[in-house]
């Protein structure tokens, strides 16, 4: 605790003097103030990305898991024995959870939205539906083909939402993307403010000599350094974190025509994701100019 | 206070300084005469610890300089008020807060001290100056105010070097009298300069010795001048 606290002293003590004694450099902190307000808005919209991609894959994983369908077309007195055949099939495959032969009431239940109530479906020939749930390995779609064709020729698999798949490989990727950005942005922001941090520390060596001269420890010197960036960068990204919000809040939101591109907004408790960014880029700051400060005046020594 | 134990100092080259052992007495007066380049800068740097021997030890307050972490150079700082040849400053802050400055840095700065500034200012002739930017001061100001940065904190050693370069004969002299009555408030005094007038005239103040830098080596230059 001791230790935290002497780290982090440079900035709980409000000495406003330690700040004085570097002379302001105005273009210097409207860039940095610019570039954390540019990585913050950038944080943003990859934190978006990344929680969308996520639910994308999520509820597209979700909807793999449930459904494929086996449909047995076959002359009414074949039917039972196909079904029968095919459902054995199926409790051998691996990667089959479960497989289930769809009541009549409920084929006719599927088929109502198209030929209207009281349809007599024991009149029609209608292919039995055998429903299946994979495990999370899934099956051998190629390998239960061959062996439905050798039991019950008159089943055909039908994957309808395998194609699916790679979607969902696809929305992983790019969620892990989001956050390989992020944690590329963060190291930017990190290496802008050593970049900076470093550049004023060398225009500011005789500011440093007369310091050293008067009696500063080596403490106080870095303080001053440290406070500026690390307040520069938090109001940088502050801005840019609330542009960022904003951007993402007028995202047109929630229809599902619109897919993935609809859903960039960000969804309940995740709004507040957001508020973490100027916290993170002040961390990253103090960090930055800290090792800077202590490099340099090791040096100057 | 401060002792040089066998030292020998060089910049890379030939020794500058060689087998200097010495030591500041609690309350003395010392003058330090010598060539120009003969190195009273270079001792004084020794003296404070902004330089390491090469050779032997200096101890500052009882500490071996070469132990002595940057953190304990600079506590040591704050008891050896130092005014440089090269008078530097925060070009970006006033005067007043130039010399307030060892007080900001070491987290002393109170209305008392404030006081002390005033009178301090009075002393050195800075009266009215104090809203100054550095670059706007003469050199013989620029002096007079690192002697008054230099004393703010009230410390217990002062070394100045060349402290009345640039500045007239009767400001000297007043320059004098401050550093003599300090001495006599019990601070240890050590000026470097090549002003023998200067030195004559401490004589009839204050009993001072005076050391003199020449063949790399310091020497007691005795009481005849
Ligand atoms: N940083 C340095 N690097 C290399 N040589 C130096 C350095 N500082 C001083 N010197 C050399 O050391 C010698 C002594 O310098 P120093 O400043 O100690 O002399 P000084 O007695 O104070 O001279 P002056 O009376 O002109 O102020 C000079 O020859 C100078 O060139
Ligand atoms: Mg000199």
């Amino acid at each position: 605790m001791k230790r935290i606290l002497e780290f982090l002293s440079p900035l709980l003590h409000a000495d406003a003097g330690a700040d004085r004694v570097v002379p302001p450099s105005g273009f210097t902190v409207r860039l940095t103030v610019f570039t954390s307000a540019a990585m913050a808005f950038l944080t943003v919209f990859a934190l978006a990305l990344s929680l969308a991609s996520g639910r994308l894959g999520q509820s597209w994983g979700d909807e793999l898991a449930r459904s494929s369908t086996i449909r047995i077309s076959a002359p009414a007195g074949q039917m039972a024995a196909q079904t029968e055949a095919a459902l054995k099939v199926l409790t051998q495959t691996p990667g089959v959870a479960s497989a289930r032969a769809l009541s009549d009431e409920e084929q006719q239940a599927l088929l109502e939205p198209w030929f209207g109530p009281g349809l007599p479906i024991d009149q029609l020939p209608v292919p039995q539906l055998i429903d299946i749930s994979e495990t999370a390995e899934g099956y051998d779609s190629d390998g239960l083909r061959l062996r439905l064709q050798a039991e019950a020729p008159g089943a055909v698999l039908d994957e309808h939402a395998r194609w699916r798949k790679p979607l969902v490989a696809a929305a992983g990727r790019l969620k892990l993307l989001g956050w390989v950005s992020i944690l590329l942005i963060t190291a930017t922001t990190g290496a802008m403010v050593t970049l900076a941090a470093n550049a004023s520390l060398a225009a500011n060596a005789q500011v440093i000599e007369v310091l050293r001269l008067v009696g500063a420890t080596d403490g106080y010197i870095a303080s001053a350094f440290v406070r500026r960036y690390t307040l520069r960068v938090l109001v940088g990204a502050a801005v840019g974190t609330v542009a960022g919000f904003v951007a993402i809040l007028l995202m047109p939101g929630g229809s599902d025509a619109g897919g993935f591109l609809t859903g960039l907004r960000f969804q309940g408790w995740h709004w507040l994701w957001p508020a973490v960014v100027p916290p993170l880029a002040a961390m990253v700051a103090f960090a930055a100019t800290q090792a800077a400060a202590r490099r340099v005046l090791g040096e100057l020594a | 206070m401060i002792e040089l134990d066998n030292v020998a100092y060089s910049y890379g080259g030939d020794a500058l300084l060689n087998d200097i052992s010495f030591s500041l007495a609690p309350g003395s007066f010392h003058f330090l005469t010598g060539p120009s380049g003969s190195g009273k800068t270079t001792f004084l740097k020794l003296c404070y610890g902004a330089l390491l021997p090469t050779e032997g030890d200096v101890r500052i307050f009882d500490h071996s300089a070469k132990d002595m972490g940057r953190d304990a150079v600079a506590y040591a700082r704050r008891r050896i008020g130092v005014v440089h040849q090269d008078c530097k400053f925060l070009d970006h802050l006033p005067l007043n807060e130039n010399i307030a400055l060892p007080l900001s840095v070491s987290g002393q700065a109170t209305p008392d001290q404030f006081a002390n500034l005033q009178e301090l200012m009075s002393w050195v002739g800075l009266v009215g100056r104090g809203e100054a930017l550095p670059p706007e001061l003469s050199g013989g100001e620029r002096q007079r105010a690192a002697l008054a940065r230099a004393l703010i904190m009230s410390p217990d050693v002062i070394l100045a070097d060349e402290p009345t370069g640039n500045v007239d004969w009767e400001m000297s002299q007043r320059l004098l009298r401050l550093l003599v009555e300090l001495n006599k408030m019990g601070k240890t005094v050590m000026i470097a300069t090549h002003d023998m007038a200067l030195i004559r005239a401490a004589k009839a103040l204050v009993s001072a010795r005076v050391l003199r830098i020449s063949n790399n080596t310091l020497q007691s230059a005795g009481v005849d001048l």
